[in-house]
């Protein structure tokens, strides 16, 4: 209890305090903010994936009414060819800088008019030619290209004689595992308005992080970064699509100083798959070896991604290899493959979500090969400490993840036999994976000002981008300063806030919630015996211990259960269930909403999801919801997430982040559940019709042979 | 475009525009979706363009009752009809019983989809009420009004994507909300 007669706000379920505002349309996201003489400026994008732009003819759309005129390489102002992002320099932000095209889908035009149907209308007339030049799109982990990624998230692991022991092992799985090109596909398409005044650049922009962005903006544009003020206040979801500075905000800014006037610039939904990145294709290689009793003796995780020449990038697949199992010799390697392609961009889970797919489809292998329960072999191989790292974990709640899983799931009554359970044209099987995502805090800053009504203004550049972060910190805030949430009045979505993470790599709360929790503790100390209005500030980058003894991760088990349909190849997911340990939960309702739709984001990757390029033109086919799927209400059955207790020991308050896990280890238990009904294997996701169709087929084909 | 009759091209129309019961006279351009024209004409900034193609359910508002993809409706075309969007679905101050469940049970995360699915609901609510049948429905005779189950909400809603999937809750609201709904009309 608290002075205010509260129990504590942490641990309860709330419903989202701007509910209201999204169920009355009074929210205003980035497109909904009315802006005094707005102008609209309309993308023109590149159709070759590799060339020369030999002229832009933009004559007609200059004639036409209401267009202020046409910005490309010719005439828009220079940008910062050294800018760059989380990964370092990006290449690919200096935007309509010279007539290099180097993929397609760049923006390499923008027409800027009074109405957005005029800009619309006069962008469909500019005339763009080019010199064409041979492209190479076609990704593999044997490209002559590919080279090692970066190491930036730490070294590989290296453990043990790994050749000796896959000698030495009774059982080698040696799988190779492929998923394609994922788009985020946030419901809200980016979309920025921007203006300058008096050497300032002002911006509205759907992004997942407006402190981030503005010091991106303000080195791309040479400015002081304190000159570049950006807000997010309400964002239609981002998923990691909307980390990074988008076409939308540069553009908008170029044009709005070019024009002298406000523009906005709302890319369209096909523009937001072609000219924003994705998740990479990934190729990996998995070899296990295990004894006959199934303990594991060398673990082998090569994994290889796409990515662009113009920016650095990690699609970190080897994650899982190198702490979810115990095992002699662990060995990960990761590869980039440079082509000529947009540069990707971390996608919900990012490494972990692919990474486990091919992962924990491999263990499933070792399993079935072995004839050992796939929950019992997970369980078997259970590491005391960080099987590369040798650190202690700081909380491993895995196998009471998997056992509560089990017992809900009713997993102990499973025939392990494959393609056995027939009902009419469907067969039934069910499948578990497991997921270790690991955890910590970005450096975040946060004011608290205690004010003379008794109210506390809390002000950090957090984002909610759908997470429910605006909620979560304020039972944060109220908590840590011992009052009633209705005490909280929550400032965020502005880089004028100060230094804060963004909401990503699952640690936007928990970074922010870490800096809430010591600002007011400081406060709390400047308040005895003062009077208000009393303010205290701090930035956790002193605090935070980049080189802890303990090894920090969240973890699920994924239980699913399938059917597939004979005859037409559909497979429907029937029940999925998520246990998770993701550290002492701030609001229940919000977190399992979070991971549920975490795990349905997975459902559609190991169902749906399949990003197409044409081979010739190096064009994306599948350029909207009509040729890109992701699930609908119809696709998604009774889903249950919950969490076993859990207490993270190196946050103060005992928070991880839990954003991303749900996406991770679904793909894997759904295709361990097809496996099981069906008997075929899937390495390649989606599992679409197609291919179960054709799998199925080759195996009915003697059966059939036989009865005729 | 069409010819005024003293030689000028004539692009903007003026249109009459009845939206959550109150009437506008607008002059829109005669490209313009009644999506656009809500939202920029308007102000009614509730209703949200997600794909401007008719893909993702997230313009959807209710046209004489029944829902429509404002993105693929040209504003001119809506001329004198009753347009619905999410701002009037609450009546003075009052969350209607749909909108109050989604908020408690959690029915959306970024809530970019949420108008379309509010307004998408209350219009498949009453399709319900009036007996349509879905592709799911077993028995589809007229005189039966189908009852309205999870699946049935579910094959009914799937034309409103929500990426932040909170389709589980969603349908729960939905459910939830739908006896209520029915007293509320």
């Amino acid at each position: 209890m608290n002075p205010d007669g509260i129990t504590a706000a942490v641990g309860e379920s709330r419903p989202r305090i701007e509910g209201r505002l999204k169920v009355t349309g009074a929210a205003r996201y980035t497109a909904d903010v009315p802006v005094a003489g707005l102008a609209h400026g309309w993308v023109v994008t590149a159709t070759v994936s590799r060339g020369r732009i030999r002229d832009i003819d933009a004559g007609e759309a200059l004639a036409q009414p209401g267009v202020l005129g046409v910005l490309d390489h010719r005439n828009a102002r220079r940008l910062n060819p050294d800018a760059g992002q989380y990964f370092g320099p990006d290449r690919s932000l200096p935007l309509l800088q010279d007539e290099v095209v180097a993929y397609a889908g760049r923006p390499i035009a923008l027409v800027v008019a009074e109405t957005p149907e005029q800009a619309r209308a006069a962008a469909a007339t500019v005339r763009v030619t080019y010199d064409a030049e041979p492209h190479d799109i076609e990704f593999s982990l044997a490209h002559p290209a590919a080279r090692p990624a970066s190491t930036l998230f730490g070294p590989e692991a290296d453990t043990g004689d790994l050749e000796a022991e896959l000698a030495a092992s009774a059982l080698v799985v040696d799988e190779v595992y492929h998923t394609p090109e994922e788009n985020h596909s946030a419901m809200e398409p980016h979309v920025a308005t921007a203006w300058w005044q008096d050497g300032h650049l002002h911006a509205l922009d759907s992004d997942q992080g407006p402190f981030g962005i503005s010091q991106v903006m303000a080195s791309l544009f040479l400015i002081d970064p304190e000159r570049a003020h950006i807000r997010a206040e309400h964002v239609g979801g981002g998923f990691g699509g909307k980390t990074v500075c988008g076409p939308q905000l540069i553009l908008a800014a170029m044009a709005a100083e070019h024009f002298g006037r406000p523009v906005r610039v709302a890319l369209t939904r096909r523009q937001v798959f072609l000219a924003t990145g994705s998740r990479p294709p990934t190729e990996q290689r998995v070899r296990i070896g295990a004894d006959a009793d199934g303990r594991f003796r060398a673990v082998h995780h090569h994994a290889a991604f796409a990515l662009s020449p113009l920016a650095e990038y990690i699609e970190w697949c080897t994650e899982q290899a190198r702490t979810l199992y115990a095992a002699p010799a662990i060995r990960t390697e990761l590869t980039a493959v440079p082509l000529d392609l947009l540069p990707p961009c971390s996608m919900r889970g990012p490494g972990a979500t692919p990474g486990s797919f091919a992962f924990e489809s491999a263990v499933d292998e070792v399993a079935e090969r072995l004839g050992i329960d796939p929950l019992r072999l997970r369980l078997l191989n259970q590491p005391e400490v960080g099987p590369v790292s040798g650190r202690p974990f700081s909380s491993r709640r895995l196998v009471a993840c998997l056992q509560e899983g089990a017992r809900r799931f009713g997993w102990a009554q499973r025939d392990p036999r494959p393609r056995v359970r027939r009902e009419g044209d469907l067969l039934v099987g069910t499948g578990v994976a497991a997921v270790a995502f690991i955890a910590g805090v970005f450096p975040s800053s946060a004011t608290i000002t205690a004010e003379t009504d008794g109210t506390f203004s809390v002000r950090i550049g957090a984002t909610d981008i759908g997470t429910g972060a605006r909620t979560a910190l304020i039972a944060v805030a109220a908590d840590a300063l011992g009052v009633g949430v209705e005490r909280i009045r929550m400032h965020i979505g502005d880089s004028d806030l100060g230094m804060a993470a963004g909401a990503g790599g699952s640690r936007g709360t928990t970074s922010c919630a870490f800096a809430i929790v010591e600002t007011a503790k400081a406060l709390r100390e400047k308040l005895a015996g003062a009077t208000t209005p009393v303010t205290a500030s701090v930035d956790t980058t002193p605090l935070i211990n980049w080189r802890p003894d303990e090894d920090r991760y969240t973890y699920s088990a994924v239980f699913a259960e399938v059917t597939v349909d004979v005859a037409t190849g559909e497979v429907r997911v029937r029940r999925l269930l998520g246990m998770f340990a993701v550290g002492r939960v701030i609001n229940p309702l919000l977190a399992r909403s979070q991971l549920i739709g975490g795990m349905i984001g997975g459902l559609s990757m190991a169902l749906h999801e399949e990003g197409v390029r044409d081979p010739v033109t190096g064009r994306l086919v599948t350029a909207d919801f009509a040729g890109y799927h992701i699930s609908a209400h119809a696709d998604v059955p009774g889903i249950e997430a919950d969490f076993v207790a859990d207490y993270e020991p190196q946050d103060p308050s005992g928070f991880n982040g839990l954003g991303e896990i749900g996406n991770a280890g679904v793909a894997a238990a759904i295709a361990n559940a097809v496996w099981h009904a069906t008997g075929t294997r899937h390495r390649t996701l989606p599992i679409s019709l197609g291919r179960v169709v054709e799998s199925v087929a080759a195996q009915d084909r003697p059966q059939a042979v036989g009865v005729a | 475009m069409t010819d005024n009759g003293r030689g000028e091209i004539e692009t903007r129309s003026e249109i009459s525009l009845r939206v959550n019961d109150v009437d506008y006279r607008v002059a829109v351009d005669n490209r313009r979706t009644l999506l656009d024209a809500v939202r920029d004409d308007l102000g009614l900034t509730g209703t949200k363009k997600g794909c401007d193609h008719g893909q993702c359910g997230a313009c959807t508002v209710l046209l004489g009752g029944r829902r429509v993809l404002s993105c693929l409706t040209l504003a001119v075309a809506a001329e004198g009809a009753a347009v619905t969007t999410v701002e009037g679905l609450a009546g003075d101050g009052e969350l209607r019983p749909i909108q109050e469940a989604f908020v408690r049970l959690d029915g959306f995360q970024c809530g970019f989809c949420t108008p379309g699915q509010l307004c998408s609901a209350v219009g498949m609510l009453a399709e319900h009420a009036a007996g349509w049948p879905s592709a799911v429905t077993r028995d589809g005779s007229p005189e039966r009004t189908p009852e309205l189950t999870e699946e049935e909400i579910r094959e009914r809603m799937s034309g409103n994507l929500c990426r932040c999937s909170a389709y589980p809750s969603i349908v729960r609201a939905i459910l939830e909300a739908s006896a209520r709904e029915a007293v509320a009309g």
